[in-house]
């Protein structure tokens, strides 16, 4: 069933149950928010979606009220702008003046909103909370609570796409703070890590501990991936900088996992750029001076050498191998971690360079 | 995967997970079926020894003792045929060989599968019942059905649950193993095994055989290739002569490592390519830096057959080099001398200048990537295999209106008692897994700052009665022993396992490993080690 109302003047159809900013945003027409987002429920918090409703006693919050059969809106009546411009002075009378070296400056909501709605950070502010600015030690999740909006996106994400149910409201009114479990730290609080929290933070109160300083958030270059773990294949965007990966975000485009990643995929990649990388090739020193293997450590030790002597000199023992053993002395093993492209080249290795069909990978372990 | 992840998440009446830890290893999957559980009460099954933490969402759960998974399923089926709860009309017209089942079945009365399974006979007609009630039911597991020297019997008896309850081909519904690594999937799908070629085209095919030698211009062997299980010990047998090894850890991951390290350094010549110093990179006689997922461009295949994109967003370190490159070197030095010769093919070239090239030969010789090619999945394309053209838009689930070979076929599976049970000398039972914040051997995940911080050396899930007897109280050291091997790792008192079993993982090397413990027992078709059962010891250090 379809309802149609007017929104600004202009008759929008929309399917009966939906709410007036569902109906608004599917006819193109802006209305801001911020707690809510379209992939969670909607609670109504922040008050920054309030349109006027003809008829209605009071303004309302258009993600919540639902549209009705010749129902009558104003999504820029003055109250209503009115009532956006208080709640943001409301907001940032409560919130550091600190953008200059927040992580999230440039692509942080409260900023676009202030922005737009023309409000100044107030010169003399009221009663501010000064909490304790990265009160957990958590290796991924940096909390600061003097930036939380008390959106309360991060505990519905957690809540209803994660379920797992870490984050909650202490308290009412000024006294209210985002708390993990019984205000424990969060990994006491059952915690997985998944960082989804961060994903849907709209400020900077939720951020990854291990992009702290790295480089601002809007300042990266992204690269679409697919993650390296597990077979469930969750694409995410590589945050580069620098030629660095600084960080990882999700994308609501990912075609499996949407915004949620888990704990591997958001906050294991920094083994890209360890110390630990192999960085040149390497061969025992009895291949380069001739000889056998196994006649002792000096001929035995490992050399660095440029790629041609390397491949070169592997080429030269398979192929010995091979035309002297047979070519099913060789086994190849190819790689679970490694392309589809990869994997087809070495199983053309193994059967047309080598002759044989010797080839596998850990599929079984 | 049958089926996808979404349809099954959204569709599916009931999940039955079965040897599958899937909000540890699969958790992006996990989580929506906990999504599913409780916004939508989808119910929920889950067999499992461990108490895992997905089975606080479980409408059932069963404790079955470690490999008595055919006891178990057919103790289930059985229990459906008693009552008449099979899907009639499916067995009539998709499937064949229903009665002999029913005459296996015959063999296992649910007081019968009780005592041996140590599920209560109550909780199995409660299952079965949650079953047929519950359609479609989607069947999920992982290497907790596989790595058993049933393997193969256990998948083929998940198999025929879902078609007794005519589960299959259907959204929702389906057998779907949930693969482990991100590209295990394409890693068999692109002939990285020694029976097939790319698409499984057997290599004891005739004309499977004709098409690659003229595609690749190169006389090729008819003969089934060994399996990594049969290529190690062929090692010290003389018969393996050298190795060339991509991006695989087998001192980390393969069972009873002591064994491997003697069979590696019993090697003539080992080329390893790979990111990292592994613990394998130690029996290299050369050792290429190859590169890590986030410096090449090329695709994955994930669990339900979706091919993705992977795209390169930094250089890789000092020299190393994507690993295509380095194969393709190799290949052309070695073909450019030597005995063997290859003629001029179709595609007998190894002058790639990208992945989307060779992209385009594997859609060119394999039937199920026939449609595949980079340009599409840059178009934002989502595609799931088999994908028959450069039009077809892909398959998300198999087998629907039928099976692939015409009529599925039931094969009645018989229980095998686990090749090493516990016995007085070694009373405990090993199963080995992994844990949610590493990944198999950890080259990666111990490289990994923040994960390491959380969980820094290996666990050992110990039950608290277990601790007690064993006097583990303040210091949680303890020894575990096998006939194998000895580790030494810190205990984890708690439920999760029963009384009589211990779980360690293979995340850290050394004497934390316990694939020291683990026995090279295979299975007899799929050559899969079990690693879910061995007989310990186990002591308070
Ligand atoms: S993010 Fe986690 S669930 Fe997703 S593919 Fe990576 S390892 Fe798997
Ligand atoms: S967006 Fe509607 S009340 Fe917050």
């Amino acid at each position: 069933m379809e309802v149609t109302l007017t929104i600004n003047d202009r008759k929008v159809v929309a399917p009966e149950g939906s709410t007036i900013l569902e109906a608004a945003r599917a006819a193109g027409i802006r209305i801001p928010t911020l707690c809510h987002h379209p992939d969670l429920s909607n609670v109504g918090a922040c008050r920054l979606c309030v349109v006027t409703v003809e008829k209605a006693r009071s303004l309302q919050t258009a993600c919540t009220t639902p549209v009705f059969e010749g129902m009558v809106v104003h999504t820029e009546s003055e109250d209503a702008r009115a009532t956006r411009r208080f709640v943001l002075e409301m907001l940032l009378s409560d919130h550091p003046n600190d953008c200059m070296k927040c992580e999230v400056n440039g692509n942080c909501e409260l900023q676009d909103l202030a922005y737009e709605y023309d409000v100044p950070f107030p010169e003399t502010g009221g009663k501010r909370h000064e909490y304790d600015s990265d009160p957990d030690a958590n290796p991924f999740v940096a909390v600061d609570r003097n930036k939380c909006v008390l959106c309360g996106r991060c505990i519905r994400a957690c809540a209803e796409i994660q379920v797992r149910n870490v984050w909650s409201f202490a308290s009412r009114g000024f006294q209210s703070k985002l708390v993990a479990g019984a205000d424990q730290p969060m990994l006491s609080a059952r915690c997985e890590s998944c960082g989804l929290c961060i994903a849907y933070c709209p400020v900077g109160a939720l951020y990854d501990r291990l992009s702290l300083k790295k480089a601002r958030a809007n300042k990266v270059r992204k690269v679409r991936t697919t993650c390296p773990y597990c077979g469930v294949g969750c694409n995410m965007d590589l945050n580069v900088s620098d030629g660095r990966i600084v960080r990882v975000t999700s994308t609501p485009e990912a075609p499996v996992n949407g915004m949620a990643l888990c704990v591997k995929g958001r906050f294991g990649y920094d083994f890209v750029h360890h110390a630990d990388r192999l960085k040149k090739p390497q061969v025992r020193r009895y291949l380069i001076e001739g000889g056998e293997k196994g006649r002792g450590e000096a001929w035995d030790e490992m050399v660095e050498v440029g790629w041609d002597a390397a491949l070169d000199i592997s080429a030269r023992r398979l192929r010995e191998i091979r035309d002297a053993h047979g070519p099913d002395s060789i086994g190849v093993l190819t790689s679970a971690k490694c392309l589809n492209e990869e994997n087809y080249l070495m199983n053309k290795f193994a059967r047309q360079v080598i002759g044989t069909n010797n080839i596998d990978h850990c599929a079984r372990l | 995967m049958t089926n996808s992840m979404d349809d099954i998440a959204r569709d599916a009446a009931a999940f039955f997970i079965i040897g599958s830890n899937t909000t540890e290893q699969h958790p992006v999957f996990g989580a929506m079926l906990r999504r599913a559980v409780s916004q939508r009460g989808a119910k929920l099954v889950v067999a499992d020894p461990r108490t895992i933490d997905i089975a606080e969402f479980a409408t059932l759960h069963l404790r079955h003792k470690p490999g008595t998974d055919i006891l178990l399923i057919n103790g289930l089926m059985r229990i459906i045929l008693d009552k008449g709860w099979e899907d009639k009309a499916f067995i009539a017209e998709r499937t064949e060989g229903f009665e002999e089942l029913g005459t296996l079945l015959k063999q296992y009365p649910p007081d019968k599968v009780a005592a041996g399974t140590g599920v209560p006979a109550e909780l199995l007609y409660e299952t079965a019942e949650l079953l047929a009630t519950s359609r479609p039911a989607a069947v999920m597991w992982a290497m907790g059905i596989t790595q058993h020297i049933v393997g193969v019997r256990n998948v083929m008896d998940l198999a025929n649950l879902q078609m007794l309850l005519g589960n299959m081909g259907v959204a929702g519904g389906g057998v779907n193993p949930l693969r482990g690594q991100n590209n295990v999937q394409g890693a068999c799908d692109l002939g990285g095994l020694p029976d097939v070629y790319p698409g499984y085209q057997k290599v004891t095919n005739e004309e499977a055989r004709k098409k690659f030698e003229s595609a690749w211009g190169a006389a090729l062997p008819g003969n089934i290739g060994s399996t990594v299980t049969e290529m190690m010990p062929g090692c010290l047998e003389g018969k393996t002569k050298a190795l060339y090894i991509l991006g695989e850890d087998p001192v980390m991951s393969d069972p009873d490592s002591n064994h491997i390290a003697a069979c590696l350094k019993a090697c003539e010549f080992v080329l390893l390519q790979e990111i990292f110093p592994s613990e394998t990179a130690s029996y290299a006689d050369v050792l290429l830096p190859g590169a890590c997922f986030a410096e090449k461009t090329g695709t994955t295949t994930n669990t339900e057959r979706r091919i993705q994109m992977v795209r390169k967003a930094v250089e890789p370190p000092g020299e190393a080099r994507e690993d295509w490159r380095i194969t393709a070197g190799l290949a052309g030095r070695i073909l450019a001398g030597g005995k063997r010769s290859v003629a001029a093919g179709k595609h007998s070239n190894w002058d790639y200048t990208d992945t989307a090239g060779i992209m385009a030969e594997i859609a060119d010789l394999t039937p199920s990537y026939a449609g595949v090619s980079h340009e599409r999945l840059e178009r934002g394309e989502r595609l799931q295999w088999p994908v028959k053209d450069a039009t077809h838009p892909g398959t998300p689930i198999l087998h629907v209106g039928r099976f692939t070979r015409g009529k599925g076929k039931f094969v009645p599976v018989e229980h095998v008692p686990p090749a090493e049970l516990p016995d007085d000398e070694y009373p405990f039972l090993l199963s080995t897994g992994r844990v949610l914040y590493h990944w198999h051997g950890g080259e990666m995940t111990r490289r990994a700052r923040g994960l390491l911080e959380v969980y820094n050396q290996s666990l050992v899930e110990v039950n608290p009665d277990d601790a007690v007897k064993l006097g583990l109280n303040g210091n949680k050291r303890v020894r575990i022993t096998s006939r194998r091997g000895r580790i030494e790792a810190t205990a984890w008192v708690t439920d999760r396992v029963p009384p009589g079993m211990v779980f360690a993982n293979f995340h850290f090397p050394g004497d934390q490993n316990a694939n020291v413990l683990t026995i090279a027992a295979l299975d007899p078709v799929s050559k899969i080690p079990e690693y879910k059962i061995c007989a310990v010891k186990v002591e308070a250090v």
